[in-house]
């Protein structure tokens, strides 16, 4: 057990300094912010797009005045609906036959309306593509009685926190928790088995093989990168703070605490966080183990991938409801319940069915582990193209 | 000085033992039956063609694969990874991380056998600049030749300076002067105790090195024992030249005899060589050279394995 623990040492230091002192690894380090940049700007031109495309244009055949009032009133309604689309109006000054200058705006390619408002407030009529239900006539009735009765003032009392929006950022926290588990484990199950492929390709391996128990190889890699993601998260949360200190009013603690408190959620996630990775990671270098080509390495890894996407979702379904059957199904299910239980960690104050579920984590672990280990050692050394894989057989 | 190693090494002692070893892969049997014995403290050559199950052999000796059926017993353990610390392996086919610094390599092979790491520096710096590669030491091996990267790894295997030494076909991919320099660490590392095996298709490395060898075919062992049985297993042979081009002399000749121009090439008869020189003096040969040779190993090779898998084999530079 030593000598196994010793080895597995000296592979998993090797991997770790050479994974934490390359260049690769700032690149891992500034990853997270791409996608937030990314989100950030197509985000920001798909929702302007998306608001333009969705923004219904209304020809409003009024006098001047009644124009002004009511659109007025959609600037009101437009900043209290933030960034969801409002009918945009178009004022058209009236002629004296009403009725063929609403077919004109109706066919006229210029305007490109999609209803013509007609009447004022005395007797509005709404004409064109709409439904009499529908969202354009909803907020039109809306505008009408808002520029009509004018704005109602309304006193507001403030208050730092409520029930509703400690429950909504505790199922933002939820959710970010899953997303970053999910992530942060696709993404080092990916990168210990490209390093594992790289060993088996630059015959690194057999020199291993030679020296140390396979499995010390196995535990060695498997730790290593496990390491490599908690300086990864240390580095992260640690930018993260300091970027809310300098932008948010009371910096981290503007966040309301999670329900099992701010200190037990970061030690959970953690734990969730190595639980995950265990597991994928395990079975990902198992698959490396069968694998001497890039190639066969996306092949074998891609039922994988999208099992676990599958399972990431099966997991989103928890948040908001912890205690749903879905929810503690997907707690029970030893691969979505990191996932389950980092969102549980995140709404839900007990404690007790974090230390059930832990356990029952580690003894898959152990089962997982073992079995990966061993079919590792099976099939590590078989490489080249002069043996039929089991999946090229089945095909055959 | 001699090492540690040596202390372990007693006359008639095996460093190395297998009996019977099978390794099936699927239908395909790569090793059949091997048995052998290293003594410790000696060169041991393990020869045949490529494909012959010299590298398998190999490889369920150190453990890293387990055989079908049959035992090995390595430096006095059954398990082998038992007795990684005191193994030095160099596999046939190259493997260092070509980012690793030479030195970080050379200790990071020395730290899986167990040898601290800080130690394995200093003795990396030690063996780089003994072998006029320390200018290298903080070089990436990916900025290597091929030969260096090879004496790096070849530098590896002996940091942790281990009892015994395994080489799969250590001389592939080197020139002659490094294949030279390499003869001369083979023979320097088992001055000093060391147990080398190494596997080989070159006869002429064998036959400069080893004190015993196994000839392996097809997955099985047809001869294992010293160069010199080997040898002793043919008779010597007759280069003879003669001015005459027929006469009486002809009937001392064997049946068997080959003919090259002017020269016959024979073995040496039973009766030894004065029944024949009588012979072809008598009968009027008139003999313008006349020389008995010792078979060398690559006779005894094709003789023990046959003309197929010879053919396979480098002779090697005559040196």
């Amino acid at each position: 057990m030593t000598h196994l623990l010793r080895s597995a040492w000296v592979v998993g230091r090797r991997d770790f300094t050479a994974t934490v002192f390359s260049k690769a690894f700032i690149f891992f380090l500034i990853g997270p912010l791409f996608p937030v940049l990314l989100a950030g700007l197509f985000g920001g031109i798909g929702a302007r797009v998306a608001s333009q495309a969705e923004q219904p244009r209304v020809a409003v055949i009024a006098p001047a005045s009644d124009f002004a009032k009511l659109a007025a009133a959609r600037e009101q309604l437009g900043e209290a609906m933030g960034d969801r689309p409002i009918v945009e109006l178009v004022e058209v000054p009236p002629r004296p036959d009403t009725q063929a200058q609403v077919r004109d705006l109706l066919a006229s390619k210029h305007h490109s309306v999609v209803a013509v408002l007609t009447g004022a407030f005395d007797q509005p009529r709404l004409t064109g593509a709409v439904d009499e239900d529908g969202t354009v006539a909803g907020q039109l009735g809306l505008l009408l009685s808002a520029a009509q009765s004018g704005p109602k003032p309304l006193e507001v009392a403030p208050t730092a926190r409520s029930s509703g929006s400690v429950d909504r950022t505790r199922s933002i926290t939820a959710q970010t928790g899953q997303m970053i588990l999910f992530f942060l484990t696709i993404i080092l199950a990916g990168m210990t088995l490209s390093q594992l492929i790289e060993e088996k390709s630059n015959k690194v391996i057999e020199v291993l093989a030679a020296a140390v128990p396979i499995e010390s190889i196995f535990i060695g890699k498997l730790f290593a990168m496990l390491a490599t993601s908690l300086v990864g998260i240390a580095v992260w949360l640690s930018v993260g703070i300091a970027a809310m200190a300098m932008f948010t009013h009371d910096g981290a603690g503007s966040i309301p605490a999670p329900a099992v408190g701010t200190a037990a959620f970061l030690i959970l996630t953690l734990i969730y966080f190595a639980m995950n990775y265990l597991l994928l990671g395990s079975v990902f270098l198992s698959i490396g183990a069968q694998a001497s080509t890039v190639r066969e390495v996306q092949t074998l890894s891609m039922p994988v991938t999208v099992a676990q996407v599958l399972i990431f979702g099966f997991a989103a379904l928890a948040v908001g409801s912890p205690d749903s059957p879905m929810a503690i199904a997907g707690a029970v299910f030893p691969l979505s319940s990191p996932l389950v239980m980092v969102a549980r960690a995140a709404e839900k104050p007990e404690l007790w069915p974090h230390l059930v579920a832990i356990l029952w984590q580690v003894l898959w672990i152990a089962l997982v582990v073992s079995v990966s280990a061993r079919l590792f050692r099976r099939t590590v050394l078989k490489s080249g193209p002069a043996k039929r894989r089991w999946w090229k057989r089945a095909a055959a | 000085m001699l090492r540690q190693a040596a202390s372990h090494a007693r006359p008639g002692e095996y460093a190395v033992e297998a009996k019977d070893l099978v390794k099936d892969f699927g239908d395909m049997r790569a090793v059949d039956g091997v048995s052998l014995g290293v003594p410790a403290g000696s060169i041991y050559g393990l020869l045949g063609p490529n494909g012959a199950g010299k590298t398998t052999t190999l490889r369920i000796l150190l453990g890293i694969i387990d055989p079908s059926s049959g035992t090995r017993r390595v430096l006095g353990h059954e398990r082998p990874l038992d007795a990684a610390p005191r193994i030095g392996y160099l596999p046939e086919e190259r493997g260092l991380y070509p980012a690793m610094h030479c030195r970080d390599a050379i200790a990071f092979m020395g730290a899986l056998r167990g040898l601290p790491l800080a130690e394995g520096r200093r003795r990396a710096d030690e063996l780089l600049a003994g072998h006029g590669l320390g200018d290298w030491a903080r070089k990436p091996i990916r900025t290597l030749s091929k030969g260096m990267a090879q004496t790096v790894q070849l530098l590896g295997t002996i940091v942790h300076r281990p009892a015994l030494l395994v080489l799969d076909e250590p001389f592939a991919g080197l020139d002659a002067i490094n294949q030279a320099r390499l003869e001369e660490m083979i023979r320097r590392e088992a001055h000093s105790g060391v147990t080398i095996i190494f596997s080989t298709h070159v006869i002429a490395h064998a036959e400069r090195l080893c004190e015993r060898i196994a000839i392996i075919a097809k997955g099985k062992v047809a001869f294992e024992g010293a160069v010199d049985e080997a040898r002793a297993r043919l008779r010597p042979i007759v280069r003879l030249r003669t001015r005459s081009d027929d006469g009486p002399w002809r009937s001392a000749i064997p049946a068997g005899a080959r003919r090259h121009g002017k020269e016959w090439v024979f073995e040496l008869p039973e009766s030894g060589p004065e029944p024949l020189l009588k012979a072809l003096i008598d009968g009027g040969a008139g003999i313008e050279t006349l020389a008995i040779e010792r078979p060398g190993l690559h006779d005894a090779f094709v003789a023990i394995a046959g003309d197929k898998a010879a053919a396979q084999m480098v002779e090697g530079p005559a040196r």
